[in-house]
């Protein structure tokens, strides 16, 4: 047998070529199997970069299947809450070119929002209890309902169910412990070509 | 003479120290009223314990620390508590935070209090109860609670401590001047902390060479007790806690560890002198040296100043020209921040409230674009990048600020001092270090929201499974009925080949409906403890109704009386039917036993 394989080389080379094929053809067969990833590794990532509001304003119920209808291509600027900070960091993992907020999905807000129950006009129906996308409102059949302020994340989907309107949107006022550092004033720029108007470029 | 070494960078600003050292320490008429804000340290403010229309001796505890990190307040004088409320405080953001305004009777009396002058037999413990009750928190700048630092557990030993008397900024004197007047007390204070800390090998008092008066009045206090005074060449920011270390012991604080990581305790030395006071004297902070300067002010002076003094009460009294005035600064002209309103208090970390005239520090030129000279790199104590930080900032790029160490920068403004520019960038860096740690906060919240939206639809799947799997049940359970209707009527063939699958599914199904049924069914002795249970409620109401109608006398109505006996006899009734059932049941469980012993 050896003694064959010695005198013919080719033959050799053949053998020797379709197995390390087959050998390594196997090894990626299993790897693919073992280290297989589950669900759209990408998909996560965008959800990540999501507001996580829940708000269903871009049309999706909820953050995570408007990332997996970008996953599959869609549209980046749907999403208000986020507004353009997201869309950029969406475009940049993306590797595209940002676009700017749809109209379409609504305006992106100045301040965040929570939702407020006066308590008195409410009449215990709890509709908004259901429509509540974090469970963020407490209360019961015929009790009076009331909103967990630090799980409210603004989406205004309890707003419209309320058959007595006694739901309002406060904003959140930023305490001492939220202030930061405003940005410095922007200054003019100075040097002709760094100005991006009109009158720059003529 | 002890080897230092040299920081990278620094910048040598005019020192104007000298306006305000050519007087003692000085006293001033106590204002008519003192705000102490309830927020002066880093950590949770501190929770109010006293009353409005309370009166209050100086020393009492006002406010109590909440939580660990925290540190209570105490009255700075005598008087009356006149409000709880929100006022404008002393922080960059010029908002209001809840203050405790106390009404001076200028009696200044104080509460019992008492000293403990043998603190070399008091335990470490008892050392760090006292610090913290007397609410000591770091006076050289943040104000981080001294009990907790002081106390770094016993899997980080201490073997050095540092005594910061750098005081590197401009104009402030406050250190200084306490060193000069107060040194002896200052050391007793450091063998406090020494013996808090288990006596570390090394003590040093690091202190720049431009106080040569305050070593020397440290020096005979300090000779053959194992401390040594090191000083070093003056430069801007060498009282960095980092910075310190290095000059000091040549040792660099890796990014984001404490000096303890390291087996070191660094201490502003008007915090020693704040621990002396409290451990020998009994005496609760509620007093420091603040110095008062700047050309808009006739009289340049450091004074031991209440805790709660407006700081309008301060330049009153020392000839405030308003209109020379070019701004309001509390801290130093490097990294203090600009009063909106001069009836901000001071707090335990005001070292300095600087007046500056237009000449001193005249308002801000425009900034102008970058010029990449590259002085702002070799000005940065930490070894940053300024201009990439710089860029970055302006482009919010977070990643990469963080990847360029932005949060290693000190905030010392020796960068904006040189930028030719005037580039405000140590502004940028606070800004978007303020919005690096927003956005983090916000991802927080938002995977806070994710989790519960997933757990949200998750429960709602399982009750729709939940309602589905009932559904699937009643429909089998009707077919069961249907089958077994059909049964009585048309009885299935049971030789016929076609039927006898179908009614085998269908006695399937039969079988599994009774089993059903039979697992809902409670057992006979469980009946037959209720049974009993009704039987006894059942007489115990007629024994009520009966003793009711006993009761009747003559004042009642017909009426009521008929009332009464008709309920007696209902209640009889009921405790018959109550006693048949149990008969019964008795007698068709013995049949049914009867049955599974056959």
């Amino acid at each position: 047998m050896i003694e064959t394989i010695a005198q013919q080389p080719m033959l050799a080379a053949l053998i020797a070529m379709v197995g390390l094929g087959l050998l390594f053809g196997a090894l990626l067969g299993y790897a693919a199997e073992k280290f297989k990833v589950q669900g759209d590794p990408i998909v996560e990532q965008i959800d990540a970069l999501l507001p996580q509001t829940q708000c269903g304003q871009c049309g999706h119920p909820g953050c995570r299947p408007y990332a997996e209808s970008i996953g599959k291509g869609g549209e980046i600027n749907k999403c208000p809450p986020g507004g353009q900070a997201t869309i950029n960091a969406i475009a940049s993992l993306l590797d595209v070119p940002a676009p700017e907020l749809d109209a379409e999905h609504g305006e992106e807000a100045d301040v965040k929002t929570v939702a407020y129950i006066r308590e008195d006009e409410c009449i215990g129906c709890t509709k908004c209890i259901q429509a509540c996308p974090v469970d963020a409102i407490l209360g019961a059949a015929k009790l009076m309902h009331t909103v967990i302020m630090s799980e409210c994340t603004g989406c205004d989907l309890c707003v419209e169910p309320c058959p007595v309107d006694c739901i309002d949107m406060l904003p959140v006022e930023d305490g001492i412990k939220q202030w930061h550092w405003p940005a410095p004033e922007k200054v003019a720029d100075l040097i002709a070509t760094d100005r991006t108007t009109q009158e720059a470029s003529l | 003479m002890t080897k230092t070494w040299v920081t990278p960078g620094g910048v040598h600003p005019p020192e104007n120290k000298h306006q305000s050292v050519t007087m003692p320490i000085g006293h001033l008429p106590i204002p008519e009223k003192l705000l102490v804000q309830l927020s002066q340290h880093i950590g949770a403010p501190a929770k109010p314990c006293v009353t409005i229309g309370q009166m209050v001796l100086k020393g009492q505890k006002i406010a109590e620390a909440v939580g660990a990190v925290s540190v209570p307040m105490h009255a700075p004088t005598s008087g009356t508590i006149n409000a709880i409320e929100d006022r404008p405080i002393a922080h960059s953001s010029g908002m209001s935070g809840p203050c405790i305004e106390i009404t001076t009777d200028g009696k200044d009396l104080w509460i019992d209090h008492e000293s403990l002058a043998d603190y070399e037999n008091a335990s470490p413990k008892a050392l760090l109860q006292i610090i913290s009750e007397a609410g000591i928190a770091g006076m050289g700048g943040a104000g981080f609670p001294s009990a907790i630092k002081l106390n770094p557990g016993d899997r980080r030993p201490i073997n050095t401590l540092i005594i910061n008397a750098t005081e590197c900024e401009p104009y402030i004197t406050a250190d200084d001047s306490a060193i000069r007047e107060r040194s002896a007390e200052i050391v007793e204070g450091i063998h406090i902390l020494s013996r808090i800390l288990g006596n570390p090998g090394k003590i040093l008092i690091g202190i720049e060479d431009n106080k040569p008066e305050a070593i020397e009045a440290l020096r005979p206090h300090v000779a053959d007790t194992g401390i040594s005074v090191v000083s070093f060449p003056t430069k801007y920011p060498s009282g960095g806690e980092k910075q310190l270390i290095y000059i000091l012991t040549g040792q660099e604080l890796p990014s984001a560890t404490l000096p303890a990581d390291a087996g070191m305790v660094c201490v502003n030395i008007g915090t020693t002198y704040a621990v002396k006071r409290a451990v020998v004297n009994g005496e609760p902070l509620i007093s420091r040296v603040t110095t008062v300067t700047g050309d808009a002010c006739g009289v340049n002076r450091n004074y031991e100043t209440l805790i709660g003094t407006p700081v309008r009460h301060l330049l009153e009294h020392n000839e405030f020209n308003r209109d020379a005035c070019s701004r309001l600064i509390m801290g130093g002209p490097m990294m203090g921040f600009s009063l909106s309103s001069a009836d901000v208090p001071i707090v335990k970390t005001t070292n300095c409230i600087l007046v500056p005239s237009y000449a001193e520090i005249p308002d801000d030129e425009p900034s102008q674009p970058c010029i990449r000279c590259g002085l702002c790199a070799e000005a940065c104590p930490a070894s940053l990048l300024p201009q990439q930080l710089f860029w970055y900032a302006q482009a919010n790029d977070h990643d990469r600020l963080e990847a360029h160490n932005l949060f290693d920068c000190i905030e010392c403004g020796a960068c904006s001092y040189v930028c030719p520019s005037n580039i405000p960038l140590v502004q940028h860096y606070r800004h978007s270090k303020g919005d690096i740690v927003k956005a983090r906060q916000e991802k927080v919240v938002s995977d806070h929201a994710r989790s519960r939206f997933e757990f949200r639809k998750q429960r709602m799947e399982l009750a729709e499974q939940e309602k589905e799997a009932k559904r699937i049940a009643r429909r089998e359970a009707s077919e069961k009925a249907k089958a077994s209707a059909g049964k009585k009527t048309a009885p299935l063939d049971a030789s016929s080949g076609n039927a006898a699958p179908a009614s085998s599914s269908a006695a399937d199904i039969i079988a599994a409906a009774q089993a059903r049924a039979v697992s809902k069914q409670v057992s006979p002795e469980q009946q037959q403890a209720k049974f009993e249970r009704s039987i006894a409620g059942a007489e115990m109401r007629v024994q009520m109704a009966a003793e009711k109608v006993a009761e009747v006398d003559d004042s009642q109505t017909e009426e009521q009386k008929n009332t009464l006996n008709a309920a007696l006899e209902g209640a009889k009734q009921k405790l018959g039917q109550a006693q048949t059932r149990l008969a019964e049941h008795l007698e068709q469980h013995k049949e049914l036993n009867e049955e599974q012993v056959k």
